[in-house]
């Protein structure tokens, strides 16, 4: 090779070469596919929200299955009533409620503004369902998920995502039998105080079948994980309390 | 093999045993620990890196010449992060199912010493063709044993292969649990995947001896 390629003009070219190119690389590339992956990830929120109050394609005992691509959207009107934002107690309507970004909103509240709460209203087989969204930490990165209930704030269904958790510990989190374990559990005590749900280690009961201890069974080896999903559920469905008592004050008037 | 000379056939073979990166040469250890708590993770990582290895092998190979040897260990992270990155990209965009599952390897795929190892001690030196049978010699060793150790991590720890039980229902008592067999939690925990490595070692140069250094 006749190049010198240990003169220091030569490197100093090199480095700016490549990081252009692959620069320009990454940035075309993103941008050609930015579309499409908006268009998947909004298709994901609805599926989502669908799975946690039971639309879905479950089978048996086997994975999570959501309700496919190319009927999520028709599914998501025939399903989702009404989509609700409720901002300083005032419940509005909002057909792209389903968009808001709860990091985003979770943000301005710690900054002192106030958060505006996505609330999703389904319709099933005559019963209706209550589903918000929640977001949190987990061990590596954020964990999210949405929570079907019904009036009383029991939950109907869960649906549970992380970004980065450890595959086959925390990552379970997304597996059927840590959600299906949420069904039926209460969020509130009989006296209408908000107490949440407890993701505990050796709460005697793996099959989950005492429905009014507010605890649901931990992974094994996932205790900073199951601790994030313990803290989500208290941290933001508490703030949606408020708009179930005002739903209760409507019904007996 | 009709289709490979004896000396490129030991490109891929060589690795799977006597020249291991994992057992023999260390290297990528943090992400054998860290996702072989499952099978079905241990083999899509395996999959993973075969193809990072594969390309980034003879991308490095054909830029030999022209790269300045002072740079070249950040020339080579741009391209491993460059190649991961973009793959991530399409599979989101094309294939989101499988992109979720992957998402928690990207880091761990551009970390992964072996990667780096490949690059600077073979695909510097060698052709393209060499370079990309040597990445997949390697990355078949890599995976063979996590594939090893996810097996006895996921069967022992939680009593499942690929997410399916063998071993019957550890709550309902049935197949072995009936014997009063109880999963080892402590397999899920990364120590156990290092002591799974260690015995794999030991097996290795205990039948090998040219293998054991002073």
């Amino acid at each position: 090779m006749a190049m010198n390629t240990d003169k220091n003009s030569y490197t100093v070219i090199f480095a700016i070469v490549m990081v252009l190119v692959v620069g320009s690389l990454l940035a075309f590339t993103a941008a050609t596919l930015k579309p499409n992956i908006a268009e998947n990830r909004r298709m994901e929120k609805q599926q989502n929200i669908l799975y946690a109050m039971g639309v879905n394609g479950n089978e048996g005992d086997g994975d999570i299955t959501f309700v496919s691509t190319d009927k999520v959207a028709a599914d998501f009107s025939k399903y989702i009533t009404k989509q609700l934002v409720i901002e300083n107690g005032v419940a509005k309507e909002d057909n792209e409620a389903y968009l808001i970004d709860i990091k985003k909103e979770q943000a301005k509240a710690k900054t002192g503004g106030t958060r505006r709460l996505p609330l999703f209203v389904g319709e099933k087989d005559g019963k209706t369902f209550y589903i918000a969204p929640i977001r949190g930490k987990g061990l590596w990165d954020a964990i999210w998920g949405y929570v079907a209930m019904d009036e009383n704030m029991v939950v109907q269904g869960t649906f549970f995502d992380h970004a980065g958790e450890t595959p086959g510990l925390g990552a379970n989190i997304k597996q059927r039998y840590f959600m299906d374990d949420f069904y039926g559990e209460k969020l509130l005590t009989d006296a209408g105080v908000f107490k949440g749900i407890t993701v505990a280690k050796g709460n005697n009961d793996p099959k989950n079948e005492i429905k009014d201890d507010y605890e649901v069974d931990a992974l094994a080896g996932a205790t900073i994980t199951g601790d994030g999903v313990t803290a989500m559920i208290k941290k933001d469905l508490r703030l949606y309390q408020p708009y179930f008592e005002n739903l209760k004050k409507l019904a007996s008037n | 093999m009709g289709l490979l000379s004896k000396k490129d056939a030991k490109l891929i073979t060589d690795p799977l045993a006597d020249n291991n990166p994992i057992t023999i040469q260390v290297l990528g250890i943090c992400s054998a620990l860290a996702i072989t708590a499952e099978l079905k993770a241990s083999l899509v990582m395996g999959i993973a890196v075969m193809f990072v290895l594969g390309i980034g092998n003879v991308v490095i190979s054909l830029m030999r010449n022209i790269i300045p040897s002072k740079i070249r260990i950040i020339v080579q992270l741009i391209v491993v992060a460059a190649l991961v990155i973009i793959v991530d990209q399409v599979l989101k965009a094309f294939a989101y199912e499988l992109s979720k599952t992957l998402s928690v390897f990207v880091g761990l795929i551009i970390t992964n010493c072996i990667i780096m190892g490949r690059f600077e001690a073979f695909a510097l030196a060698n052709k393209p063709w060499r370079s990309f049978l040597d990445g997949i010699g390697n990355s078949l060793g890599y995976a063979v044993i996590l594939i090893i150790v996810g097996f006895f991590r996921e069967l022992l720890g939680s009593g499942t292969l690929f997410g399916i039980p063998v071993l019957g229902d550890p709550i309902e008592k049935t197949g072995v649990y009936s014997l009063g067999y109880e999963n080892n939690g402590f397999m899920l925990m990364p120590p156990m995947a290092l002591i799974i490595v260690g015995l794999i070692i030991w097996v290795q140069r205990s039948r090998n001896k040219a293998l054991i250094e002073d």
